[in-house]
């Protein structure tokens, strides 16, 4: 089952550590990273793999968009489906 | 594999252009909730309902948080209350029923408490007509409409007459919240089964017992596509709304599938309307004047709204596995910002709005007039609103709010119904031809066997 994760924000020291680390203490195991500055914003987007996540979708969610407010970044996560929907025929 | 351009992309739509999903509607059939006292119609009523709805809102919110975009609201159509009650009267009693169950399940709208008359009304239909008016002030979330013309059976002039009357006996009982039961009445023609929308939708019999409508909305992703391709040529304009169209639709498509999935409903349709909201960037108005009209209602409105209907429609289509309910740009005055300020800058008439309808939007929506209006006056108006949707075959409807006790300035009725300005009508009188009654004959080409 998989997920992505959307980072964007002003570029930091250790915004990558800090997500995948979020990211191992869920079971969310990170199988592919894109990132890009664009016009000083740093956005990365990874894609991962929640197959054996143990709290539901929703809470993990939340929990992502609330470490983007700690870290002064926006921070998604959300099943793939809606880019596949949108992006291929 | 996903590129982070598309991610980037989509979520942009998201975050900053108001791309969500404006409605999951359940359409529940009541048709097996007919029993032979009120009692027991109420209590069927009741128990299917929440049955087939209970997990209607949590499932919206589940599809939100996984998927990362708002679905905005769930709502429920019901099977024409006027079919249900036709034995045992007692409608008014099931509207409050309606109303409990869309309270306990925290759906903000419950449509279907309804009539179909479109080649002619039974004696109950007319009483039931008549209950309309107490059942919207009585109740909150309930939604009304009656279909009074179709283009294979004509116009029921006699039950347009009747909605005139209906209209302001509905704005006299709300007179104290700004008539805002006229809000939640629509008068059509060619009305469809699945419409998502609200307040006109209604779960037509022809459906299945459960079924899942989704209606997406995207006004500023258009208008955003379309800033980049200033001083284009039509072609690149129409190519830019379809492709758009396209996408905005997909996620309408997804998510209905997902959710009737989860729901244990059928999958029924995906509505391509491009429904505005009150908010800034949220406007089918500034999608027109950024094609490049000053204003919306100058001369030009009519032939961009047809642009842009048709090419919703075109990139719609082709997302979506069935497309249906109204699928029309919305134009409804008190719900699109831009609209609003055409209408107070004097930009924008009636009779412009009345064209608009004619070639790709649905109705005269949301529109605010004197308190002082003529019963005939607004049946006049219906009559050329169906007359409209009738010859095109098409649906056309007419939601139409007399303000009791206010001839001028503007009407605020909260939330997602916005905030609509009394618009100036002629006031000729139509009295002698409304009072004719009986039927308009259906159009020579609705022959078409």
């Amino acid at each position: 089952m998989k997920a992505i994760v959307t980072v964007i924000g002003k570029d930091t020291k250790g915004i990558i550590a800090k997500v995948s680390n979020f990211l191992f203490e869920r079971d969310i195991n990170i199988e592919d990273i894109s990132q890009t500055i664009m016009q000083d914003f740093f956005s990365m987007v990874m894609m991962v793999n929640i197959v054996d996540i143990k709290t539901p979708f929703s809470v993990i969610a939340k929990e992502c968009d609330n470490l983007g407010k700690e870290l002064g970044l926006e921070i998604r996560i959300q099943s793939e489906d809606i880019f596949n929907a949108m992006h291929r025929i | 594999m996903i590129n982070i351009n598309e991610v980037l992309e989509t979520n942009k739509m998201i975050r900053s252009q108001h791309l969500d999903v404006r409605t999951i509607t359940m359409g529940i059939s009541l048709l097996d909730c007919i029993g032979s006292t009120i009692s027991e119609t109420k209590q069927l009523v009741k128990e299917k309902i929440l049955k087939k709805a209970e997990k209607l809102v949590a499932v919206g919110e589940e599809l939100s948080a996984e998927l990362g975009i708002p679905i905005v609201n769930k709502r429920i159509s019901v099977t024409p209350i006027s079919l249900i009650t036709a034995r045992t009267g007692g409608s008014v009693e099931i509207a409050k029923v309606l109303d409990e169950c869309a309270e306990i399940l925290g759906v903000d709208f419950i449509g279907g408490y309804s009539a179909l008359v479109h080649k002619g009304m039974t004696e109950y239909e007319k009483e039931f007509i008549k209950t309309i008016p107490e059942a919207l002030s009585v109740t909150k979330k309930v939604c009304s409409s009656v279909n009074i013309g179709s283009t294979k059976a004509g116009i029921n002039m006699d039950a347009v007459k009747m909605m005139g009357e209906i209209i302001k006996e509905t704005a006299y009982l709300t007179k104290d919240n700004g008539s805002i039961g006229c809000a939640k009445l629509v008068v059509f023609a060619n009305a469809v089964e699945d419409n998502p929308f609200m307040a006109g939708a209604f779960h037509g019999v022809g459906e299945a017992d459960v079924v899942i409508n989704v209606g997406v909305s995207g006004p500023g992703v258009v208008k955003a596509a379309l800033e980049n391709v200033k001083s284009k040529d039509l072609t690149v304009v129409a190519e830019t709304i379809k492709n758009v169209a396209y996408k905005i639709t997909r996620v309408g498509q997804l998510v209905a599938k997902m959710a009737s999935e989860r729901l244990n409903a059928n999958f029924g349709i995906v509505d391509l309307s491009l429904a505005p909201t009150p908010v800034m960037g949220d406007s089918v108005a500034h999608i027109l004047e950024e094609i490049g009209l000053e204003s919306v209602g100058a001369y030009g409105t009519t032939a961009c709204l047809a642009l842009l209907n048709d090419a919703v429609k075109k990139g719609g289509i082709m997302a979506s596995s069935h497309v249906g309910g109204l699928s029309g740009a919305f134009i409804p005055v008190s719900e699109d910002i831009g609209m609003i300020n055409a209408v107070k800058n004097g930009k924008l008439c009636l009779e412009k709005l009345e064209a608009m309808t004619a070639i790709c939007s649905v109705g005269l929506d949301m529109i605010a007039i004197p308190g002082s209006t003529d019963k005939d006056v607004i049946s006049a108006i219906i009559a050329d609103e169906a007359a409209i949707g009738v010859v095109n075959n098409k649906t056309t409807a007419v939601r139409i709010i007399p303000v009791h006790g206010k001839d001028e300035g503007e009407v605020d009725f909260g939330g997602l119904l916005g905030t609509a300005p009394i618009m100036k009508i002629n006031t000729s009188s139509p009295n002698e031809f409304i009072s004719r009654g009986g039927r308009i004959p259906a159009p020579v080409w609705a022959n078409k066997n």
